[in-house]
C-alpha cells in the first residue's frame, strides 16, 4: 500500500468513525442517562436519509432539504417517543428490545413501501461538490471532507453541552445516577425528552449527512446500529468521550483493514485465497478489537465516570 | 390449582402451579404427534411441512429460554449457532460427506468452541452491554458466513443432497422429517427439564435472582453461566442442521440480526423461563408469520406493530396470560 492510498484511507476512515460517532453519541446518552435500550435508533438514522432524499429534491436546495429533514426526523422521533417509548422507560430491558426491535421490522417495511426497495441517493450539493488536491495525484472530495468537518464541529458542540451547561450537569448526574437527580427535584420526565430529541436529531443528521455518498436502501440504519453498539462497548456506556473515541477507532480499523488485509496476506498466501480470506477477516475485524478491549477492560475504555 | 390466592396479580407472577408444568408440555407433545394424523384425514400437507418448521425453531426458541429465560441473560446472538449448524451441514454435504455421524460432532463441536469463547468474553459484562455484545459476535458471524466465497458467499449455499445416517437417506419423506424434527425436540425439552432440575440449574436460576449471594455461597456464577450459554449453543446448532436438510439451502440470512430478534420474541410471546412456553411461542410465531404473509407481501408492516402491542399489553406471555385468565376467574 502506498502514502498516498494510506492518506486517503486514513481520511475514508475518519470520515466513517465520525458519522459512527453521531449515531453512538446519540445512542449512548440515551442508554446512559434512562437506562433505554433504543434499537430503532438506526431505523432513526434511515429516516433521516430518506427524509433528505425527499426535502433535497423537492426544495432543490441541500441546505434547505436538510434542515427540513432533521425537523421531520425529530417529530417523527417524538411522535414515537410519544406513543411508544414513553411506556417502556420503566419496563425491563427484553421489553425495550422486543418492542423497539417491533418497530424496526415495522418502519424498514413501511420506508420500502413509501420509497421502494431500490437504493436511492442524494446529489452532492453544488457547492461542496469536486476535489481538494493533497500531494501529487491524491484527490479528495470536498463533501467528504466537509462531512469530517460537520461531524467534529457537531462533537465539540455537544462536548460544550455536555461539560459547560447545566443542561449537560445534568445530562452527567442522569448518567451516573438517575434515581438521584429526580431526587433531588430535577423533572426527569423533561429530561428524558430532551434526551432523547437529541438523539434522534443526531443520529437524523448522521443519515441526511451520509445520504450523498452512501446508497439510501431500506435496512440501511441496521448495519449502523450494531456498528454503533460495538463503539459504545468499545468506548464505555454512557460516555460521549468513551463514544467518540470508540467511533474513531472502530471507523479507522474497519476501513484499514477492509483496504490492507488482502495486500497484507499476499505476502504469504496465494492470491486467490488471500482475497477470500482477506474478505472474511476483515469483516470480522473490529469485533475481535471490541472483545479485545473488553477482555482488557470489561467497562470499555473510558465509562462513565460514577456508573456502577 | 390457582384458587387459594385471592389476589390475581399475585397468582400472575407466582412460579406456575406444577400441575400445569407438568400437563402443558404433555398436551402440547400429544397434539403435535398426532398432528400427520390430521394431515392423512386432509389437512392440507403445507401444514405439516410448516410445522416441521417452527418444531426446528422451537429447538432454538428452547435453547435460548435456557440462558434468557432460566439464566437472565438476554442473548441477542443466538441465530448465530442455528447458522453454525447449517453451514456444518452444507459445507460437509456439498463436500460430499452426507453422514449425520459425521456432521453431528462436527457441528456440536463447533457450537461448543463459538459459544465458549465469545461466551468467554460477553459474561465479562452486564445488562445492556451483554445484549449489545452477543448482537455483535452474531452480526460477526454473519458477516463471515457473507465473506464465505466459496461456499455461496451472499447468495447462499444450495444442497443437492441431504444427510445421511449409516448411508440411508432418513430425510427424504416428510412425515418422516416431522417426527425426527419432533423426536429432537423432544429429546431437547427432556434435557432443558432435567438441566434446570438439577444443581446445576438451580445455581443458574439462584444467579439470575442475585448473582452476589449465590457467588458468596461458594459457586463460580460465570462457570455455570458459561456452561449454560454453551449447551444452549449446542442445542440451536442442532436446529440449525435441521434446518439445512429441510431447506436444502444455507444462507447468511440464517443468522441475520433480526432472525436472533424472532427467536427472542417466541420465547418471550410464550413466556419467559417456561420452556415449554418457548415451543409455544415459536409455533405461534411460524403460523402468524405464515398467514399473514399469504396475506400480503408487506406482513412486517402488520407483525411489527403487534409485537409492539403484545410487549405494551401483556406481560410474561401466553403461559403468563394463561395463568392471569384463570386467576381471573378464580378470583
Amino acid at each position: 500500500m502506498t502514502l498516498s492510498l494510506l492518506i486517503v484511507q486514513l481520511l475514508n476512515g475518519l470520515q466513517f468513525g465520525v458519522l459512527l460517532f453521531l449515531v453512538a453519541a446519540g445512542l449512548t446518552l440515551v442508554f446512559g442517562v434512562m437506562d433505554f435500550i433504543n434499537l430503532a435508533h438506526g431505523v432513526q438514522y434511515m429516516l433521516g436519509a430518506y427524509l433528505a432524499v425527499t426535502f433535497v429534491s423537492l426544495t432543490g436546495s441541500f441546505l434547505l432539504g436538510l434542515v427540513l429533514a432533521l425537523a421531520a426526523a425529530l417529530l417523527l422521533g417524538l411522535a414515537l417517543e410519544f406513543l411508544v417509548f414513553r411506556h417502556l422507560y420503566e419496563r425491563d430491558h427484553l421489553d425495550q428490545v422486543l418492542a423497539t426491535f417491533g418497530l424496526i421490522l415495522l418502519l424498514n417495511q413501511a420506508v420500502k413501501m413509501i420509497w421502494g426497495a431500490a437504493p436511492l441517493s442524494v446529489p452532492v450539493p453544488e457547492f461542496l461538490s469536486g476535489n481538494v488536491r493533497l500531494m501529487d495525484g491524491i484527490l479528495y472530495p470536498v463533501y467528504r471532507f466537509a462531512l469530517i468537518a460537520a461531524g467534529l464541529g457537531v462533537g465539540a458542540l455537544l462536548w460544550f453541552v455536555v461539560e459547560k451547561t447545566r443542561t449537560g450537569m445534568l445530562l452527567r448526574a442522569g448518567a451516573s445516577n438517575a434515581p438521584m437527580v429526580s431526587a433531588l427535584g430535577v423533572d426527569i420526565r423533561k429530561l428524558f425528552m430532551i434526551v432523547f430529541a437529541f438523539g434522534t436529531m443526531l443520529a437524523g443528521f448522521a443519515g441526511a449527512m451520509a445520504a450523498p455518498i452512501l446508497s439510501v436502501e431500506p435496512g440501511m440504519g441496521d448495519t449502523v446500529l450494531i456498528l454503533a453498539f460495538v463503539v459504545i462497548v468499545v468506548g464505555g456506556i454512557g460516555s460521549i468521550r468513551g463514544a467518540f473515541v470508540g467511533a474513531l477507532i472502530v471507523g479507522l480499523v474497519d476501513t484499514l483493514g477492509r483496504s490492507s488485509m488482502n495486500d497484507l496476506l499476499r505476502l504469504f498466501m496465494a492470491p486467490a485465497s488471500a482475497r477470500a480470506t482477506g474478505a472474511a477477516l476483515s469483516s470480522m475485524l473490529i469485533y475481535l478489537v471490541m472483545a479485545a478491549v473488553l477482555f482488557v477492560r470489561p467497562e470499555g475504555l473510558l465509562p462513565a465516570k460514577g456508573r456502577s | 390449582m390457582a384458587g387459594i390466592s385471592s389476589n390475581p396479580a399475585a397468582t400472575a407472577t407466582r412460579p406456575q402451579a406444577p400441575m400445569v408444568r407438568r400437563l402443558a408440555p404433555l398436551v402440547i407433545f400429544a397434539l403435535l404427534a398426532l398432528l400427520p394424523l390430521a394431515s392423512a384425514l386432509g389437512l392440507p400437507g403445507h401444514w405439516l411441512t410448516l410445522v416441521t418448521r417452527a418444531m426446528i425453531f422451537a429447538i432454538a426458541a428452547l435453547s435460548l429460554d435456557l440462558v434468557l429465560g432460566i439464566g437472565g441473560l438476554i442473548s441477542f446472538g443466538h441465530a448465530a449457532y442455528i447458522g453454525i449448524g447449517a453451514y456444518g451441514a452444507g459445507i460437509l454435504i456439498s463436500e460430499g460427506q452426507t453422514e449425520l455421524l459425521v456432521a453431528l460432532p462436527v457441528i456440536l463441536l463447533a457450537c461448543t468452541v463459538f459459544a465458549a469463547i465469545t461466551g468467554y468474553v460477553s459474561l465479562r459484562t452486564r445488562g445492556v452491554a451483554f445484549i449489545m455484545i452477543t448482537l455483535a459476535f452474531g452480526q460477526m458471524a454473519f458477516y463471515f458466513a457473507q465473506a464465505l466465497s466459496a461456499y455461496g458467499g451472499d447468495d447462499g449455499l444450495t444442497l443437492y443432497e441431504k444427510s445421511t445416517l449409516f448411508g440411508r437417506e432418513i430425510f427424504g419423506n416428510r412425515t418422516g422429517f416431522y417426527y425426527i424434527a419432533l423426536g429432537t425436540l423432544a429429546f431437547c425439552y427432556w434435557l432443558a427439564r432435567r438441566l434446570v432440575a438439577s444443581r446445576f440449574g438451580r445455581v443458574l436460576r439462584a444467579a439470575r435472582e442475585n448473582s452476589v449471594r449465590v457467588t458468596v455461597t461458594g459457586y463460580d456464577v460465570d462457570h455455570v453461566r458459561l456452561g449454560a450459554y454453551v449447551i444452549s449453543g449446542m442445542m440451536a446448532g442442532l436446529s440449525g442442521f435441521l434446518l439445512a436438510n429441510q431447506t436444502d439451502f444455507v444462507s447468511p440470512a440464517y443468522m441475520s440480526w433480526s432472525r436472533s430478534g424472532e427467536l427472542i420474541f417466541m420465547v418471550v410471546l410464550g413466556g419467559v423461563g417456561s420452556l415449554y412456553g418457548a415451543i409455544l411461542g415459536a409455533l405461534a410465531f411460524l403460523v402468524t408469520e405464515d398467514v399473514l404473509s399469504s396475506l400480503t407481501q408487506n406482513w412486517k408492516v402488520i407483525f411489527g406493530p403487534l409485537i409492539v402491542l403484545f410487549v405494551l399489553f401483556t406481560h410474561g406471555g401466553i403461559a403468563g396470560l394463561a395463568n392471569k385468565l384463570r386467576g381471573r376467574r378464580d378470583g
